[in-house]
């Protein structure tokens, strides 16, 4: 193994997990600009529709559903799956549970190169015939289980559903690497109780992908049946489809389509923002100086979230023609998935308040800035969820922009932060060196402004009653073409948000060659990814944990630090923490 | 109070309620909001100040590190359990009383079809029963986009339009289908919002109230015009609304 303090070089089919995890994290990167491209282009459609663009030229509507589907595809699979969960977990997991390496390094790294190449094929296509699929990334049937029911509807739905049964496939051996090291490869004395909680997350979303992913890649399969096989799960008999009775034997469901996707849907959600959960337990809990109060319940309540997740997707459907008795079903489950994460919110402002009399020394470091910034857009787009889960509110809110002000900023924007913050913190650990703090800065404040100028307001545009997937606001009904001034003060804030991540790519490029050189535990954190070299060459039966992954304030508070933002060049009086593999009584 | 919250005029019986609902928890939830920042932004910008502990003293005392237990997690999830408790007690008590149940016997029957990119609305007539229609025999073209079976009938007298006209305060039950692909029945002036599945008959039922003209969106992506799938309901009173359908019926009768 190489020297974890030095930069480790990408040898392209490396099997060490750390390699992989920059991977991933590249995959993230290059499908997040394309994003974010596709968003930008659609931000100036809907205000004006009849503008000539560079490179795209004036687009039809059905290019404006394809620009929704792919920028939805890309940021939800390739960007919040593949981010939080595939690259931090391979970048770091093995060296947090004390481990030498995944399980299974060969299936991990397979992993790895059956999810980037399900990209490839989901961008081939824009370039075939008829374009990208135009039915969202939900692709409900029959308009996407039938070519002739719009462009876009035939080869390129064909590959996005082949892309996303490749990237099935490669999340679910992924998964499956990860929960294996996590429950075999512990060094001594990691119990279960002793893991950081960013294991515990990533533990819970792995359970999360194992079933889930299962269940879209059936329903993939299915579809893909549907279109060539000539069977008939999604699609009903008697269809019309441009005037033309089609001749289809069997008489099949949307709504299975429905009720299969969703309950891949919506665990997908916590698949992508329970890792950030756990980073910000231990950001907070490294940048305060204060151990997670109550570790036991922020397990519980990370797995109570994994739980409740997988019997929750209802809330998608209340108004698809689901009986009305499953609608309060849904509603009561979705309340209840409320309290974990209000308890998780709860657990994080009573970290950042500190002890009577005991105000915590917040250490305002990016990282930190980015985990405070995931718990406020946390707190925003987590309080209308109370809202959406009600069917009365919510068959007038559904597909509205106050749904997508909502999962923009609870899973988009939230998860994003935790993907900027966990960028920021561990890329020492990939480069050896520090990120500018400087710009680091910068880009926080322009990201969050940016975030919100850009997604508070589509509530409402949602409350007036503006639908989702709307290629221009300009048409039959004078209500939404009042809309307009408010879509054009979006567009304005989403060119900020994006053009302020120019800032962390210069800050990305400049920093791997340039940045400060990384001292040994730059952070002062006492979890294993941050263990001594010579820890690190310590031969994997011979390491043992002694305790819990939080032992910060373990000496007299007052003498913590002199310096608290220069922590490159931390002097610290003495240390004020223990790693997990400081003996409690060090021998004499 | 409606407009400052951005809502269009609400015309519908239930609508009163559903933003009445609509308002306390969006008030209750704005208030957690603030609270939450206030924390927030206070947690971040005071000043610092660590117990200052006699150096060597070995009670350090990890609980004066954090706040208690009980006040910083115990209550504040308990009083959300409460407010979660008490939005989904009335939130379903109002979903029971629209849904759960069916029309009234005497609410008047209408047919909406979604199809790419159109609504169409079937009266039954004054047999009050709708005909049979046939998939083959769709042709909007030939005046029949909904594939009337002419040898039924009770297709007779069904009145096929593109504008939804209610008469006030008289309970209307939708029988919502789709030809093609899933739709979404919008009626945001009625805070009724329901989805067309093809394959499937859906029911949903409401009273307008207040006259005047309310847009019909569709709010599932349902091809390259669903922007466009746009249509209007009219609320007119009583009178208007037989002489309109009167008027319909004779023009089925003699035809041009």
């Amino acid at each position: 193994m190489s020297e974890p303090r030095q930069s480790i070089a990408l040898r392209w089919f490396s099997t060490h997990h750390r390699a992989i995890g920059a991977q991933y994290l590249l995959l993230s990167l290059a499908a997040v600009a394309i994003g974010t491209l596709l968003s930008l282009v659609m931000r100036i459609h809907l205000i004006a529709p009849y503008q000539s663009l560079p490179i795209v030229g004036v687009l039809p509507p059905e290019a404006y559903l394809a620009l929704v589907t792919m920028h939805g595809t890309l940021m939800i699979f390739f960007v919040l799956t593949v981010a939080p969960l595939s690259g931090f977990a391979n970048l770091v997991l093995p060296e947090q549970i004390g481990a030498s390496g995944m399980a299974f390094p060969r299936l991990n790294a397979a992993a790895f190169w059956i999810t980037a190449s399900a990209l490839p094929v989901l961008l081939a296509a824009f370039a075939v015939r008829g374009g990208a699929p135009i039915s969202g990334w939900t692709s409900y049937p029959p308009l996407s289980a039938l070519a002739s029911a719009g462009p876009g509807q035939a080869l390129g739905m064909d590959l996005w559903l082949v892309s996303l049964a490749i990237f099935c496939i490669g999340s679910w051996l992924g998964a499956v690497s990860l929960l294996v090291t996590i429950l075999y490869e512990r060094c001594p004395g990691m119990r279960l109780m002793r893991m950081p909680l960013t294991v515990w997350s990533w533990l819970v979303a792995s359970v999360l992908v194992v079933i889930a992913f299962s269940v879209l890649l059936a329903a993939l399969l299915m579809l893909l049946c549907d279109r060539h096989a000539g069977t008939s799960f999604f699609v009903p008999a008697g269809e019309v489809v441009n005037g033309v009775a089609l001749a289809r034997a069997g008489d099949g469901s949307p709504l299975l389509w429905l009720h299969l996707f969703w309950f891949f849907g919506h665990p997908e959600v916590y698949i992508a923002v329970l890792p950030g959960m756990g980073l910000t337990s231990s950001l907070l809990a490294n940048f305060t100086r204060r151990p997670v109060p109550g570790y036991p319940l922020m397990v519980l309540t990370t797995v109570m979230i994994g739980l409740l997740g997988l019997i929750v997707w209802g809330h998608h459907m209340f108004v698809s023609g689901m009986n009305p008795y499953a609608g309060t079903a849904f509603a009561l489950t979705t309340m209840a998935i409320a309290v974990p994460s209000a308890a998780k919110v709860f657990n994080w402002l009573g970290m950042l308040l500190g002890g009577k009399g005991n105000r915590p020394r917040i250490q305002m470091t990016t990282p930190m800035l980015f985990a405070l910034g995931f718990i406020s857009l946390f707190i925003t787009g987590g309080l209308t969820g109370p809202i959406l889960a009600q069917p009365a509110l919510d068959s007038y809110l559904h597909n509205t922009y106050f749904v997508v002000a909502h999962f923009h900023l609870i899973m988009a924007m939230a998860g994003t932060f935790s993907i900027f913050a966990g960028v920021y913190y561990w890329f020492p650990l990939i480069s050896g060196r520090m990120m500018s703090e400087r710009l680091g800065r910068w880009h926080f404040w322009l990201t969050f402004a940016g975030a919100y100028a850009t997604f508070f307001p589509m509530h409402f545009a949602g409350l007036a009653g503006e639908p989702r997937h709307y290629a221009q606001l300009t048409g039959t009904t004078s209500s939404l073409a009042a809309l307009l001034p408010l879509q054009q003060g979006i567009t304005a804030a989403a060119m900020v948000l994006a053009g302020a991540q120019t800032l962390f790519l210069v800050n990305l490029v400049w920093s791997m060659r340039h940045g400060m050189a990384a001292p040994e535990n730059p952070w002062q954190a006492a979890t294993l990814e941050w263990a001594s070299a010579s820890w690190q060459a310590t031969p994997a039966e011979r390491r043992r944990a002694f305790r819990g992954p939080y032992g910060y304030g373990q000496n007299e508070p007052g003498m913590i630090t002199k310096d608290t933002i220069g922590y490159g060049r931390l002097e610290v009086a003495q240390a004020d923490f223990k790693m997990q593999y400081e003996a409690p009584h060090e021998p004499e | 109070m409606n407009r400052s919250l951005w809502l269009p005029p609400n015309g519908s019986l239930h609508g009163v309620m559903l933003d009445r609902l609509l308002v306390w928890n969006l008030a209750a939830l704005s208030a957690m909001l603030v609270l939450a920042h206030l924390l927030l932004i206070w947690a971040v910008v005071r000043k610092a100040r660590p117990a200052n502990i006699a150096p060597g003293s070995t009670k350090t005392g990890r609980s004066s590190l954090l706040p208690s237990f009980a006040s910083s997690e115990l209550i504040p999830t308990f009083l959300c359990c409460l407010l979660f408790a008490a939005m989904a007690v009335t939130s379903e008590r109002l979903w029971a009383a629209l849904r759960f149940e069916g029309p009234q016997p005497e609410a008047m029957q209408v047919e909406v079809v979604g199809q790419q990119f159109q609504w169409y609305f079937r009266y039954p007539g004054a047999d009050a029963r709708f005909g049979l229609t046939r998939p083959r025999l769709v042709n909007a073209a030939a005046g029949n986009p909904l594939g009337l079976d002419q040898n039924d009938p009770a297709a007779h007298d069904d009145i096929v339009s593109s504008v939804l006209l209610l008469p006030a305060g008289r309970e209307v039950d939708l029988r919502l289908r789709a030809l093609d692909v899933i739709h979404g029945f919008f009626l945001p002036g009625m805070r009724l919002k329901q989805n067309a599945v093809p394959g499937l008959e859906l029911h949903v039922h409401f009273t307008p109230v207040t006259t005047g003209t309310y847009p019909i969106l569709c709010t599932q992506v349902c091809g390259s015009g669903h922007g466009r799938m746009q249509a209007v309901l009219r609320v007119v009173p009583t009178e208007q609304f037989a002489a309109w359908i009167a008027a319909r019926e004779r023009k089925l009768e003699r035809p041009e």
